[in-house]
């Protein structure tokens, strides 16, 4: 049923890591992409896929679902291997025509793919295993130091946690739209892009008015239940950390403190 | 005591024309005196555009008024500076129950209020609880909304107010999108809150059978007031509910009919079995 989508890629599991608190989770993120970015060479990268390869068993969410999120980048992937044998300069191995490939450029396109690949399951790690709602909880908590320079977290995130409730019930929406048109003879499959697109308007114009309707519903009803901005707001479930947040934020920090000592030890 | 006191209120908007002047001031409410007693049901009843909407709206402040005093738990809305203690008891509930829901998960909609009003968490908690208890929906605290039934998102809604503690709830046509099902979910929900918690309903509707079980009836048309009292009252007048497009519920109508045609029928029968004791009593 369209109302029980799933937005962004989540997946539903009990284990260690869906119950961290999500502040760790963005952590956990932020400090494997900095790990990539300092360690060089194949031991740093079998000491990144070590860790990674712990935290996936950990997570019980299965192999193909982190593998998936590859599958767009795939394009990405191969662009930046064939850029790289072919133009970074060195030791030539192969030539033909004004195609030249290096032992060089053979190296940094295979390390270039691995990091990518590590860089995309990584944050995928999170997606998969953080409901939208503790993401942007999380968000909120760990951005709060944004307000001394005026963003508006709060409102950031009060904006994209009523995006997520809103989202199915726009679908619904969009089918009713869609299937009211059609029985009133409007045509949504033939003709090329552009007559397509045109087709688009007597679904959207209706979708968007009624969006609008139902955001100032929304206002008017946020209002009598005394909403006034995030100060003052307590929360039914504010995130504290646990032990295992801290022995998780423990585990983060060896991991990164092994990566630059690899990285500086080793040539 | 009197929660709700309203005095004189006027009520203006003004109407603009696609080039943003001005065409016309059009009068919403005009001079309407009402005061409501603590701890009763008040139903208002009127067609679209008679001001019954409006006038609820003026009670919490989320519309303020051009003329006049409103007045609740002894705060004037427009002198106030004590907003939120003030929509605090006031809670309202409004026709589509899609659009009032915030949260994604039962129980921190239920909270989203006095979250807002700043209770401590270990209060959060026992608050959210016991509204839902109230409404008979604590085995749905951690679902979605989006997989409840019209009614049963409306009594979350109603919950949501319930948490907040109100002395009132202004219900602004809730039953308008619900099926007969859900409608009768709500309406015997909010009669039990009346008659358990004494907590004032003032229920605005157009269907008359949500009339009949009040403890006072408020027909409006065109802003203003033109029949309040006893739902027995009321409903005794099929002729002038009539005159302003009201229809009486059937049984009252039929008993109407009847006693046009010469029986002797009392006024303003409200049930079918009040309905069916008189006939028998005619016997």
């Amino acid at each position: 049923m369209i109302r029980d989508i799933t937005i962004g890629q989540y997946y539903d599991a009990d284990s260690v890591i869906h119950r961290l608190d999500p502040r760790v989770k963005l952590a956990f993120t932020l400090i494997y992409i900095v790990s990539l970015f300092v360690g060089h060479g194949p031991i740093c990268y079998a000491y990144a896929a070590a860790f990674l390869a712990v935290v996936i068993v950990l997570s019980k969410v299965p192999v193909k679902f982190m593998v998936k999120g590859l599958r767009g980048m795939l394009m990405i992937l191969i662009i930046s291997a064939l850029f790289n044998v072919f133009l970074v300069q060195g030791e030539v191995i192969f030539r033909w025509w004004i195609f030249t490939i290096s032992k060089e450029g053979v190296r940094t396109a295979i390390l270039m793919v691995v990091r990518l690949i590590f860089l995309v399951i990584g944050s995928s790690v999170m997606t998969l295993t953080t409901t939208p709602n503790d993401l942007t909880d999380g968000m909120e908590r760990s951005l709060r130091f944004l307000k001394v320079i005026r963003v508006p977290v709060h409102e950031i995130a009060m904006m994209m946690s009523i995006a997520l409730r809103f989202i199915p019930i726009l679908i619904e929406e969009v089918n009713k739209i869609m299937k009211a048109q059609i029985a009133r003879g409007a045509d949504f499959e033939s003709g090329g892009l552009i007559k397509k697109a045109k087709a688009m308007i007597p679904l959207l114009i209706p979708l968007f008015v009624s969006a609008f309707r139902r955001a100032s519903d929304l206002a008017l009803a946020m209002e009598a239940r005394c909403y006034h901005g995030g100060d003052g707001r307590t929360k039914l479930h504010p995130l504290k950390y646990q032990a295992a947040d801290y022995a998780a934020y423990a585990a983060l920090l060896l991991y990164l403190g092994g990566m630059i000592t690899m990285a500086v030890l080793l040539p | 005591m009197n929660i709700i006191e309203i005095l004189h209120l006027i009520h203006e908007y003004k109407e603009y024309d696609e080039n943003e002047t001005e065409t016309e001031t059009v009068r919403a409410i005009d001079d309407v005196t009402l005061s409501i007693e603590e701890g009763s049901f008040v139903t208002i009843l009127g067609h679209n555009g008679s001001g019954k909407s409006t006038l609820a709206k003026h009670v919490n402040a989320l519309l303020l008024p051009t003329g006049g005093t409103v007045m609740l738990c002894g705060q004037d809305t427009l002198k106030t500076e004590e907003l939120w203690t003030l929509r605090k008891n006031a809670g309202m509930v409004f026709q589509n129950p899609d659009n009032q829901i915030i949260a994604s998960v039962v129980e921190e909609d239920v909270a989203f209020g006095p979250e807002n009003l700043g209770v401590p968490t270990e209060k959060l908690e026992k608050r959210v609880e016991q509204a839902l208890e109230r409404v008979g929906m604590t085995a749905f605290r951690m679902n979605s909304p989006n997989r409840l039934s019209g009614g049963q998102k409306q009594r979350i809604a109603i919950a949501g107010m319930l948490a907040m503690k109100p002395k009132c709830i202004l219900m602004d046509e809730p039953t308008a999108m619900l099926d007969p099902v859900g409608r009768r979910e709500v309406i015997q929900t909010v009669h039990e809150l009346n008659k358990q918690e004494g907590i004032t309903i003032l229920l605005i509707t157009h269907y008359m059978e949500e009339a009949v079980d009040a403890d006072r009836v408020i027909v409006m048309d065109g802003g203003r007031l033109i029949m309040d009292g006893t739902p027995k009252e009321v409903f005794s007048r099929v002729e002038e509910l009539k005159a302003c497009h009201m229809t009486v519920p059937q049984v009252t109508e039929l008993a109407y009919e009847l006693k046009k045609e010469g029986l002797d029928l009392p006024d303003g029968i409200l049930t079918t079995e009040e309905f069916a004791e008189a006939l028998w009593n005619l016997h």
